[in-house]
């Protein structure tokens, strides 16, 4: 277990309370989705892990160790990206670097790698104004890479890309992580994309949030993409979500 | 586009030129009398005085604000203690009618250059300072996660984000304080005692020349929309 979430709960200034007692572990290089309707509480959590917001109780364990804020082993993608809009692409993957004080030239050399990786490469000059949506998601993901953490954070990442660039840049995703070997927990309200994406799914039923059920998608990565949204086992995986979201929503 | 600014600046003159000539007023001379003037006082040295004095109480005041406008933005965008104790000068400032106090800044300071940098000062420090304080405290939440997720220092995040975002509206804070620092002089020089442009047109009216009191009018309002379309261009080049 790389990560783990003991009793964690988050009540907001507001009142509203977002997750009470919440339990979760995240297996070692693999990819696990929380998912939820919206409201859930999964972003929170997320959130919560990173080290980005307080939370009210309860522990986050990385590597058995408590963490109280961001580190270096965690890097997160946003949602909206968060890219710097007066920085071209190749200064915004390497700000990982920047913040940590690597000199120029080694943290460009390694922002152009990972901008290959993400399939960018001939874009490093160019403006986050001047990419589309799904590009602009690539640049967020690059920039989580530079930095060689091992847990990579994703905060609903395909929601503002369109449909055809999402199951590219999930197809993508999937081979990129599995060749780094990063621990990825990921946010979503698509459940097709958890089946399609997780070796682990979180259920999180709403306010407050709380896990309702834990599933393990029966499905044969080595398969190619096509055949996976066929498989047998990812058609009953999402069913199998469905049955248990549609009494949230 | 270029052709249509030309013609609509041809339409204003012609219809200027038209009123003139009506005569709407003893007091309203046409433009071509008035642009005459303006060229006699080009040649005889007497505008380019005026606006020797007129420029130097406007430049220290954009110079003072710019340094310490912008200081005092920053900081009231980047402290909340700052921001409890300069806030409502500042919305004050804005709100209160200039002319109203220029009287005030007279009695303390006398007639001198002083009160005009001040006037100057009064005008233009608000819309630069609030400017500042909104560039500094509308920077995207999501861009301080970020940094904070690759455990950027408060530092880094005010050099590295805060700043170059706030950037584009401190410097349209600029743009807009300078346009009240002419309004700011002209009041001054009007009020205040008539010197540089303000004593050209008051001292025009008074011996009734009426084409060089109206060529000194439209002489500062022409350079000061010149000097904000310069740099509104710059703006635009900078902070696209």
């Amino acid at each position: 277990m790389i990560v783990e979430v003991k009793g964690v709960r988050k009540t907001y200034d507001s009142g509203v309370e977002a997750l009470r007692d919440v339990d979760l572990s995240f297996p070692k290089g693999q990819l696990s989705t929380l998912l939820g309707p919206s409201g859930c509480g999964k972003t929170t959590l997320l959130k919560i892990i990173a080290g980005l917001i307080p939370k009210n109780g309860g522990e986050v364990l990385v590597n058995g160790k408590a963490v109280h804020g961001p580190g270096p082993e965690r890097a997160f993608v946003f949602q909206d990206f968060a890219l710097l809009p007066w920085a071209d692409v190749l200064r915004n993957v390497g700000f990982g670097l920047e913040l940590r004080g690597v000199e120029r030239k080694e943290r460009d050399e390694v922002a152009r790698k990972y901008i290959a990786e993400v399939g960018l490469k001939g874009f490093e000059h160019r403006y986050p104004a001047q990419l589309s949506g799904g590009m602009r998601q690539r640049v967020g993901l690059a920039r989580a890479l530079t930095v060689d953490a091992d847990i990579i954070l994703m905060d609903e990442p395909f929601s503002s890309v369109d449909e055809q660039t999402r199951r590219k840049f999930q197809e993508d995703l999937l081979d990129l992580l599995r060749h780094h070997q990063k621990t990825v927990i990921f946010v979503t309200h698509s459940i097709e994309e958890a089946a399609y994406l997780s070796d682990q799914i979180a259920l999180l039923s709403p306010r407050p949030g709380r896990v309702s059920k834990i599933v393990r998608p029966a499905v044969d990565r080595s398969k190619s993409p096509d055949e996976i949204r066929r498989d047998r086992g990812y058609l009953d995986t999402v069913d199998e979500i469905w049955g248990i979201l549609r009494q949230y929503v | 586009m270029r052709g249509w600014q030309l013609a609509s600046f041809a339409l204003f003159f012609g219809l200027w030129e038209l009123a003139g000539r009506w005569p709407v007023s003893a007091a309203f001379p046409p433009f071509s009398a008035a642009f005459l003037a303006l060229v006699e006082m080009l040649r005889d040295g007497s505008l380019l005085k005026a606006y020797l004095i007129t420029l130097q109480p406007l430049a220290l005041g954009i110079v003072l604000c710019a340094v310490a406008g912008i200081g005092f933005g920053i900081g009231m965008g980047l402290s909340r203690s700052v921001e409890w104790l300069s806030l409502p000068i500042f919305i004050i400032l804005q709100a209160a009618p200039m002319a109203a106090i220029i009287p005030l800044i007279t009695y303390i300071y006398g007639i001198g250059l002083t009160s005009k940098v001040l006037a100057v000062i009064m005008l233009a420090a608000p819309v630069i300072v609030m400017n500042s304080y909104k560039g500094i405290r509308n920077t995207p939440p999501s861009l301080l996660q970020m940094c904070r997720s690759f455990q950027g220092t408060r530092r880094q995040e005010v050099m590295k984000i805060v700043l170059p975002h706030a950037a584009g509206l401190i410097f349209t804070g600029l743009r807009l304080g300078l346009a009240m620092g002419f309004i700011g002089i002209v009041i001054a020089e009007l009020l205040i005692t008539p010197t540089g442009i303000g004593d050209l047109i008051t001292y025009n009216s008074s011996v009734a020349d009426y084409p060089k009191m109206f060529a000194a009018i439209a002489s500062i309002v022409a350079l000061a929309a010149i000097a904000l379309y310069l740099l509104e261009r710059l703006e635009r080049r900078w902070f696209p």
